[in-house]
């Protein structure tokens, strides 16, 4: 597979997720929307890692979009499904253009611990807010997209649907992205901020605007979430459990190439499904295991098996 | 203002509480720079086997007393067997890699000693609140608290002072300085690191067991608890300076009075505002009130 290439095969592919979405079964259909959207939160991920950056508080920004999209019905009676993404994306990027001023000056742990600060702060917050439902969050539901009703046995079958194609968008997007100019001085920071400073180029600014994107991609990913499930709560956005899956998902995948984290989520929500149901008290033992293994034998993520391979060829 | 005697003795009692806990985990950070998620889940491991142990002595009619005994005991078996087999077993084999490939290591721990925790234990809550009651109430003018948190206090003052004594007066903590200082120039002066290592991951351990072994008996210890205590300890050490041992007593003592003030007055923002005390420090000391500088290697 060609680099060039990439965008060609994510079209083809996404033809192929529409076309056998509509033959697929109800909870396959649940299964793949799962690992779409985790796989757009998770690309985000994977642009902040490229830069260096590994964020453990990404869940702020998921948390922040679904609870955008359910405050649109829950409170305001819109249950569009397109505009919950456009609410989540907006919300999600809006704060993180403020924090992103503060967030551009940290690296390594600092950058790790003051991002789980931010997201905790919004944790603490939801836990004790009662209107929003505390612990216990609140329900939602989509009826329409961009104004067009659906009908209730065609709700799960759009959701999938706008999620392929949002994630086909944003991984040839991000594909482009990483191959222009200033898509590539991301790697460069995360070898030597010195000298791409010496260069010429604002690190400071290529981090924040790294970071947003970043943002915006978990906040979409959050509304996709809270349209899926129907229902959002603290504890599976906001905790900084959700943020080490994040994390967990993108080290798994590796940060090789734009389709590596939806196979990663894949994975992830496959182990977790199937884990849960035949050994539920060690499922998190199983993800330990694997992750342990990801980072001593392929610190590429698990991507990086197809690039050993071509490279033997 | 009338609560303000309970606000400072609760954020005291809580202070010391995590002090503990946080110690030992700056202490590994310092000498070791890890940032040890798993020492949420030795926490937890801790509490389980202090709680099981002291449920088991208690319930055979030996003398109450020696619950105390039992959970000190607990917390030392713990350390002396995690500590060890987690440093020699995984930790040793990661050493110089990227500092936040060693969050993602011991995050991949604290996932796998979550389930084991669970697998040892069972998932149901246990409480043993015998050593909690045992000791009697101390009335402080129209507050009563139970004893046992004094002895919290004093196990947090205890455990300071120990460290403190030993970094700064004997010939270990010398050579533990040493190492901190720089490794490379320690091992060729002939200092056997890798044993450094080893004995402060232990006593690391050690300590983030007696954390949940003197919290076992004031809670009823269930699943998660490691998971709510390590953000809490991340916390406290980010906010004291990431390897300062008196950071992490300043930490926890700010973060204890701002929690208790908190649930004083304005009990919504309990959680909340432990964390925006932590984004607070950090903005404006980016490496906490404590951290020494560094000299910036190109």
């Amino acid at each position: 597979m060609k680099l060039r290439d990439t965008p060609l095969l994510l079209i083809v592919a996404l033809v192929v997720l529409l076309a056998i979405g509509l033959i697929l079964p109800q909870w396959a259909l649940s299964f793949v929307s799962v690992a779409l959207y985790l796989g757009i939160v998770v690309l985000g991920m994977a642009l902040m890692m490229r830069t260096g950056l590994v964020s453990f508080g990404q869940g702020l920004y998921y948390c922040l979009g679904a609870y955008a999209a359910g405050t649109l019905d829950h409170f305001f009676k819109l249950s569009d499904l397109l505009l919950m993404v456009v609410a989540g994306a907006l919300v999600a990027g809006v704060v993180a253009v403020i924090l992103g001023f503060l967030l551009s000056k940290y690296r390594d742990i600092f950058f790790a611990m003051l991002s789980l600060a931010f997201s905790m702060i919004l944790y603490g917050l939801l836990v004790k807010s009662s209107e929003l439902g505390s612990t216990d969050g609140f329900g939602l539901s989509v009826k329409t997209f961009a104004g067009i009703a659906i009908s209730a046995s065609a709700v799960r079958y759009t959701i999938y649907a706008f999620s392929a194609v949002l994630a086909t968008l944003f991984a040839i997007g991000m594909h482009r992205y990483f191959n222009s100019h200033l898509g590539r001085l991301a790697g460069a920071i995360r070898d030597n901020e010195l000298r791409v400073e010496y260069m010429g180029a604002s690190v400071r600014r290529v981090i924040h605007l790294n970071y947003v994107i970043s943002a915006v991609l978990a906040g979409v990913g959050g509304a996709l979430m809270a349209g899926a499930i129907g229902h959002v709560d603290p504890e599976t956005t906001a905790n900084w459990t959700t943020s080490g899956e994040f994390v967990f998902i993108a080290i798994l995948a590796g940060t090789g190439s734009v389709a590596a984290p939806f196979l990663g989520a894949g994975i992830f929500e496959a182990v977790r499904t199937f884990a849960l149901q035949y050994f539920p008290n060690t499922w998190q033992m199983t993800l330990g295991i694997t992750m342990l293994l990801v980072i001593m034998f392929l610190p590429g993520g698990l991507w990086s098996v197809f690039g050993l391979r071509r490279r033997s060829t | 203002m009338g609560q303000l005697p309970a606000v400072i003795v609760d954020g005291v009692l809580y202070a010391s509480w995590m002090f503990v806990i946080a110690v030992g985990l700056t202490l590994i950070y310092g000498v070791m720079k890890i940032l040890n998620v798993a020492h949420g889940s030795l926490y937890a491991l801790g509490a389980y086997t202090a709680s099981t142990a002291a449920g088991y002595w208690l319930s055979h009619g030996h003398a109450p007393m020696g619950s105390y005994v039992v959970l000190l005991l607990a917390a030392l078996v713990v350390g002396l067997i995690a500590g060890p087999l987690i440093e020699r077993g995984l930790l040793r084999f990661m050493y110089g890699r990227d500092e936040i490939v060693l969050v993602l290591v011991t995050y991949a721990l604290f996932l796998i000693l979550e389930d084991f925790t669970k697998l040892l234990f069972g998932v149901d809550p246990i409480l043993v609140a015998e050593p909690y009651g045992l000791l009697g109430n101390l009335q402080m003018g129209r507050l009563i608290y139970p004893v046992y948190s004094f002895v919290l206090v004093a196990a947090a003052i205890l455990v300071g002072v120990a460290l403190a004594l030993v970094l700064n007066r004997t010939r270990q903590g010398k050579i533990l300085r040493a190492v901190i200082h720089d490794r490379e120039m320690s091992t060729a002066v002939g200092i056997n690191v890798s044993r450094v290592y080893l004995v402060t991951f232990t006593i690391g351990a050690m300590l983030a067991a007696l954390g949940g072994a003197l919290t076992a008996p004031t809670t009823s210890v269930q699943p998660g608890i490691g998971a709510e205590v390590i953000v809490l300890a991340f916390a406290i050490v980010v906010v004291g300076g990431l390897g300062s041992l008196g950071g992490a007593a300043v930490g926890a003592l700010l973060v204890g009075l701002v929690r208790s003030a908190a649930v004083h007055y304005q009990p919504e923002v309990e959680l909340f505002s432990v964390y925006v005390v932590m984004a607070l420090v950090l903005i404006i000391r980016p490496k906490g009130l404590f951290a020494a500088p560094e000299v910036r290697k190109i």
